[in-house]
Formats: C-alpha cells, sequence, structure tokens
C-alpha cells in the first residue's frame, strides 16, 4: 500500500511537473516578437519568403544574386530568404503564424488575401506604403487586391487573369488551326469533340470539381459570360442566374453529348496540369502561368502551349488571380519599411528583380509570357513589355490572342469568403460532370441557399 | 479514535526507508516512464486540451484569443455539410468494418494453417503497411480511373461493365473502404497471428479428435482462443475509421457532390481552408467526444460480458 502511495504521488509530481512545461512552452508563442524601436540607420533583419527551391537551381541563383545587390544597396537591412514549394500552404500558414515563425514579409495568393485581412493576420501598412514610388503606377484593380477600404494590407508581385490554355501540338494532331483558337463555346466543343477522337486518354477539355478548384472555376466560367458570384453589397448569393445555368449546361453538353472530357473527374489543380504536361490535354480554363507550372514542373515544353480568351468573354470580366507579399502582424515598423524596399526592388522595379529579364535569359529561363501585368499601360509596363520582347525565349505569338483581348477584358476579383463558396460550388461541378442525370436548376438553387448562408455569416 | 494515536518513530523511519529503496529499485522504470510521459504530454495531451479549448474560442493566432461560448458548434451545426460528414464517417466506418475487419482475421486463420511460403506470403501481407500512405492512396487513384485503371480492365477481362468508382455517389465511399483495408490489413494480420500462434497446439489436435473440420476448428478454437484480441481490435478499428481523412483528402477532395466529406476531412476544411479553428475544433471535439463515449461503453459491455461468463 505504502509503495503504491508513493509512486502515485511521485506520477502525480511527474504529471504536473509536465503539464508546468507544456503551459510554459504554449504561453511563449503568445509573446509578441522583439520590437525595434531604433532610428531609420539601425541594422535590421527580415525573413521573406518564397525564395525559390534548390529544386529550381536557376531562379534561386538569381534571388540570391538580387538579395545581395539589394544588401549592397542596404548596408542596414539584412535579407534572411526562407524558400518553400509551394511559397504558401494552407496546411502550415495557420500554424507558423501560431508558432511565431511566419516571415516578416510573407507570400500570399490573391484567393486569401481578403480572408487573411479580415482574421488581421497581416499588418496594416497605410502609414508607410506611401514611400513605394512605383505603386503609383500599378493598375489600381492590382492595388485593391491588398486593400480594405483605405487600408493598405499588401504588395502585389504577380497579376493576370483567366484565358483559355490550349495545347498547340494537340490542335495540329487534330486537324485544328493553332493559331486561330476557338472564340465562342461552340468551336470549343468541336475542336474538344476532334482532341477527344484522337484516340484512348485524350482529352479535349478539362475542368476541375474537387477540393474548392470546382468552385474556383465556375466563378471563372460566370465572370467570363457576365455572371456575378454574389450581390453588389456581397450579402447574397448572385450565381443562380443565366450565366450560372449556361456554365454548367456548357460543361454537361461536352461531358455527356459530346463525350470530350475524359471519364476520369473530380480533377484538382495537380490533375489538370499533369495532363497538360503530359499532352494528352487539349483545353482547359486558366491563366498564362498555367503554361509556367506546365513547362517548369509537369515536363511540358512552353512553345506547345499558346493562351486565348476565355470564349465569349470579350467586354464582359475574367476573374482575376496573382500573388504578393504582406507583412507579419507582429514586424516591427522598421521591418515594414526594410520590407517595402525590397519590395520595391525586387517586385515592382522593371529590368530587376522579377523583371531582370535579361539575366532570365542568359539563365536559359522561359522570358515572353504576357504576366505579370502589374502597370497595364503605364510607363513601366511598357518598359517592362519591350523588355520582355527585346529578352524573349518563348513565342511570345502564342500568347497574342490572349494580350489583344486584355483590352475588352475586365479583372473581376475573388468573391467574399471565397473558399466556403467554392467548396459549395464543388457539389454542382462534381454533380454536373459525375452524373448524367444532374438537375442543374436543383443543383444550383441548393448551392444558393448554403451560400447565402455562408455570406450572411460573413455579413 | 486509532486514528488519532501516533505511529511509534521507529516504525515511521522503518517505513520511510523501505520506500526510498523502494523508489531507489524503480528509479530507472521511473526514467523510461518519463520519456513516454514527455511524448504523450507534448504530442498527445496538450495538443488535446488546446484543441478542446479552441473549440470555445475564436483565434487569428496573432491577438489574444476570444471566448465565444458554443458559438463554434452552432455554426458547424448550420453547415450543411456536417449532416453529410458524420453519415458518411459513419457508413465508412460500418463498411471498413464489414470488409476491413473479417479480411484480416481470415487472411491470419489462412497464414497460420500453410505449411510452406509462410515468411514470403507474410511479407507481402505487410508490404502495403510499409509504403507511405499518400503513396498507396495514390496508387488506387490510377487503379480507380475508369478509363485506363487497372480495376476497369480487369472487369473487361471478365466481360463485366466498367465501374465509375471514385467517380460516382453510389460508389465513392467503397471504394475509399477498399484503399483503406488494403494499406491497413498487414498490422491486422500480423496482430492476429501472433494471436494464433500463442494457441495451444493440444487443442486442435483434441478437436481434430473429436472429428472437428477447418470451420469448426476455427469457430470453436481459433475465435474463443482470441477472443480478447479481436474485442480490442475491433474497438481501435473502429475508432482508427472514424477519423479517415487521407482517403478522402487525396482521392476524391470531398466529392462527388460531398458523398466523401468525412468529419475529420470537413474539420480540415475548416480549420485550413476556411481559416476557422474554431469551427475545425467544435468538430473535433464533438467527434472526441463520441468517441470517448462509445469507447466507454463498448469497454463496459466486453467487460460486462466477459463477468457474466
Amino acid at each position: 500500500m505504502r509503495t503504491t502511495s508513493h509512486r502515485r504521488a511521485l506520477g502525480l509530481l511527474l504529471v504536473a511537473g509536465l503539464g508546468l512545461t507544456a503551459a510554459s512552452c504554449g504561453s511563449g508563442d503568445d509573446e509578441p516578437a522583439a520590437q525595434s524601436s531604433g532610428g531609420a540607420d539601425q541594422k535590421v533583419t527580415i525573413t521573406v519568403g518564397c525564395q525559390p527551391p534548390k529544386s529550381n537551381p536557376k531562379e534561386r541563383a538569381g534571388w540570391d544574386e538580387d538579395v545581395a545587390e539589394f544588401q549592397k544597396l542596404h548596408p542596414n537591412i539584412t535579407i534572411e530568404s526562407k524558400d518553400a514549394f509551394p511559397c504558401i500552404n494552407p496546411d502550415t500558414f495557420q500554424a507558423k503564424l501560431a508558432g511565431g515563425t511566419q516571415e516578416d514579409v510573407f507570400y500570399v495568393y490573391y484567393t486569401d488575401v481578403q480572408k487573411i485581412i479580415k482574421a488581421r493576420q497581416a499588418a496594416d501598412i497605410s502609414e508607410y506604403v506611401g514611400s513605394v514610388k512605383a505603386l503609383k503606377d500599378v493598375r489600381a484593380d492590382v492595388q485593391s487586391v491588398f486593400k480594405d477600404g483605405d487600408k493598405t494590407y499588401g504588395v502585389p508581385r504577380n497579376n493576370y487573369n483567366m484565358g483559355l490554355v490550349y495545347n498547340r501540338k494537340l490542335f495540329t494532331q487534330a486537324g485544328l488551326n493553332p493559331d486561330a483558337p476557338p472564340k465562342t463555346w461552340a468551336e470549343v466543343h468541336e475542336a474538344a469533340k476532334k482532341i477527344a477522337a484522337l484516340g484512348a486518354g485524350y482529352v479535349g477539355f478539362g475542368e476541375y470539381s474537387a477540393g474548392n478548384t470546382g468552385g474556383w472555376h465556375f466563378a471563372a466560367s460566370l465572370y467570363a459570360r457576365g455572371g456575378s458570384m454574389v450581390s453588389e453589397d456581397g450579402k447574397s448569393a448572385a450565381f443562380n442566374s443565366a450565366e450560372g445555368k449556361a456554365v454548367l449546361e456548357n460543361l454537361k453538353q461536352m461531358r455527356w453529348n459530346d463525350n470530350s472530357m475524359g471519364s476520369k473527374q473530380l480533377l484538382q489543380w495537380e490533375d489538370l496540369m499533369r495532363m497538360m504536361g503530359s499532352g494528352k490535354l487539349g483545353m482547359m480554363i486558366g491563366a498564362p502561368d498555367v503554361v509556367q507550372s506546365v513547362n517548369n514542373d509537369f515536363q511540358g515544353k512552353f512553345e506547345d502551349y499558346g493562351v486565348a480568351a476565355v470564349p465569349e468573354s470579350e467586354g464582359k470580366a475574367s476573374l482575376s488571380g496573382g500573388d504578393g507579399y504582406m507583412f507579419n502582424p507582429k514586424a516591427s515598423p522598421e521591418k515594414i519599411k526594410a520590407g517595402l524596399l525590397w519590395l520595391e526592388f525586387h517586385e515592382l522595379t522593371p529590368g530587376e528583380g522579377q523583371f531582370n529579364y535579361e539575366r532570365a535569359k542568359a539563365q536559359g529561363r522561359p522570358v515572353g509570357l504576357p504576366i505579370p501585368d502589374l502597370y497595364g499601360d503605364s510607363a513601366p509596363g511598357k518598359q517592362i513589355t519591350e523588355l520582355r520582347k527585346k529578352f524573349a525565349t518563348v513565342p511570345v505569338e502564342h500568347f497574342t490572342p490572349y494580350v489583344t483581348a486584355q483590352a475588352s477584358i475586365t479583372n473581376k476579383l475573388e468573391p467574399p469568403k471565397a473558399q466556403e463558396l467554392y467548396a459549395v460550388l464543388d457539389v454542382a461541378m462534381s454533380a454536373v460532370l459525375t452524373r448524367k442525370d444532374a438537375d442543374i436548376v436543383k443543383l444550383l438553387a441548393d448551392a444558393e441557399s448554403k451560400a447565402n448562408k455562408i455570406l450572411a455569416k460573413n455579413t | 479514535m486509532a486514528s488519532t494515536i501516533a505511529r511509534p518513530p521507529v516504525r515511521r523511519s522503518l517505513e520511510q526507508g523501505a520506500a526510498r529503496r523502494a523508489v531507489g529499485r524503480n528509479l530507472t522504470a521511473y526514467g523510461f516512464l518519463c520519456g513516454a510521459l514527455i511524448c504523450f504530454a507534448f504530442f498527445s495531451w496538450y495538443p488535446m486540451i488546446r484543441e478542446i479549448v479552441l473549440s470555445f474560442q475564436q483565434t487569428n493566432f496573432v491577438d489574444p484569443p476570444q471566448w465565444v461560448g458554443l458559438d463554434n458548434f452552432r455554426t458547424v451545426f448550420a453547415d450543411p455539410a456536417f449532416r453529410s460528414a458524420w453519415l458518411n464517417t459513419a457508413a465508412f466506418s460500418g463498411l471498413a468494418l464489414v470488409v476491413g475487419y473479417v479480411i484480416p482475421f481470415v487472411l491470419a486463420v489462412v497464414l497460420n494453417e500453410l505449411r510452406h511460403a509462410k515468411a514470403y506470403l507474410r511479407f507481402v501481407v505487410y508490404l502495403p503497411v510499409m509504403l507511405p500512405p499518400a503513396v498507396g492512396v495514390l496508387l488506387f487513384k490510377w487503379f480507380y480511373d475508369p478509363g485506363a485503371g487497372l480495376f476497369n480492365q480487369i472487369l473487361d477481362v471478365f466481360r463485366i461493365p466498367p465501374l465509375a468508382w471514385l467517380d460516382s455517389t453510389s460508389t465513392a465511399l467503397i471504394s475509399l473502404v477498399i484503399v483503406s483495408t488494403w494499406m491497413n490489413l498487414g498490422t491486422g494480420t500480423l496482430i492476429y497471428l501472433a494471436a494464433l500462434q500463442s494457441i495451444p497446439g493440444d487443442l486442435y489436435e483434441s478437436a481434430e479428435l473429436d472429428g472437428a473440420g477447418l470451420f469448426r476448428r476455427v469457430w470453436h478454437v481459433t475465435v474463443p482462443q482470441t477472443k480478447l484480441i479481436l474485442l480490442v481490435m475491433l474497438l481501435l478499428q473502429i475508432v482508427a475509421t472514424m477519423q479517415v481523412f487521407i482517403e478522402p483528402y487525396l482521392l476524391t477532395g470531398g466529392g462527388p457532390e460531398n458523398a466523401t466529406v468525412t468529419v475529420a476531412y470537413l474539420m480540415y476544411q475548416y480549420a485550413f481552408n476556411f481559416g476557422d479553428f474554431g469551427g475545425g475544433g467544435a468538430l473535433g471535439l464533438m467527434l472526441m467526444v463520441v468517441l470517448i463515449v462509445f469507447s466507454a461503453f463498448y469497454l463496459r459491455v466486453s467487460r460486462d460480458n466477459e463477468g457474466g461468463r
């Protein structure tokens, strides 16, 4: 009995000790990062995300060169680069924030920007952003992605809108003219049927329908038809419309009547990239960055692909996409100022950093894609376009239909509560692509009712 | 009143000495225990407590968290996917029980009866467990391909029309069960095999002398002798399958039409895609409570059955 009670006491002591240790470890997370309050000349070190990974040695070498050059220009600033692929991962974003390892200047996709602002997970940089002179020429719609009211929370790095990515090689094989990509959905149907007829495994037109990507592409197709995801005030869903029905009817037609979308569905981002890279997929909705990913990571070749506007979208809208940088809410003013200097140098200056096309060409990296489109027709925009043409290594004419159409297409941002709405619309997309008897009217009505609940919670 | 009588000092010092010796004797054991306790505290208990706390809070991991009472629970209750997630999870567990609980036991019995190639077959059965789960799951993604997938090619050999597998609401969930069973049957089989090998051979000999065939030997000797293991494995399997995540995450993304959204997958959606850790925590707490209640009930019933015998 005595031994048992001693053991129990010792056990309790151990547990209490461990509990205290755990509590003390946990409490450290809540401490704000060391705040620097020195003057402008004080040495400051900032961590910056999205350094290209080691598996991409050319881009990484370019980044490291830029860091060295920047530090020479600003000897009081030290950049600590953090690499990751992909640059942001929803699985680790919150964990890094909670664990205090989020970079001072962190990378973010447009899709997540408003969610991060609403959750107050990024610093308000309004009072410092005036020092970034390059921003005055950046397109207003691009800048607005990182704004909430009159407050600014980030700086854009990349900007594009959705188009129609197609495989020129397959077009030729199927007897289609790769220099005249489809301009109407009827032409897409015809082209898709011819590509699918090339043999087993060939898919004319591919579309997402799982992991929230289906909803994302529903929005892209809807905007291109002139529809909207939410009402003007953002309080209710607006996709249960003639345009919304047309999006689903169009897919149903290609999937079940034309049999040009392949039998494998529930596709997510990587699936279509892989299919496009393997040369078995004819067309998909996507921005020029798809070609970049397919070339860099999925064994595709730049010269095999082209991009046009989404069919029938001229005079209407296109879903914007892109990425940029935001600041850790615990970053000191000095870190924010240093971070903005870096971003202006690396992401916004023609001929430097990401726009150093001369170096990219010398390294054998692809130059000539019509992205990023940060500046539109302003002077830096024209300068970047000239540099891109001068050092082009990929056939720029393959992207001409996309570039030409931009003049008449309005960029449209993602809806509020984007991920939640996309999850809801995945159901409609997957139903249409996996069930021949899918009732589009009912699917959209159900989705609308669910979306209204989500938006009501938001507002 | 006896309790108020002071104990003689000599006796007390003897007791203290004995206690010191007992602690000294078990010092190594306490040392080992420490390691396990530290691991459990950091990697199991502390996250569990944090998760419970989170389910009553709203947090952005930057500002101090706010206590929101039962708001997170109301949010997830109102989610149309909530009902589907629980139904799918229960259906997955039920199907996994039918398929995944029986097959490893049958395999173990067969392996135990074999005279040749025992080691080789054990290795083959255990092989899927050694594959990283993501690799195993992605392998099945190809097997299930409605066009060029292995399964439809096999069906074609027997002139059976192809199935949509993951792409149909009627076959998606069972397709996930098949993957899960394949990935986990090695562990179950080895545990059953170990239990089978501890059954004294003379029990089988006696049964054989009494004229029992294979089925009766299994039913009257094997099953009663491995009952404890069978009951424990049943509990573990239900607890594990109720937490199914990787299969829907990698194979179906919850589709088609939410047919494979599970509670754990919905938790992931809330926490990582919607940035609502409170909602994710609330779902996690609900799942934990359900599993604790089920486990307690199950153990109670099992113990009562044992006691009643």
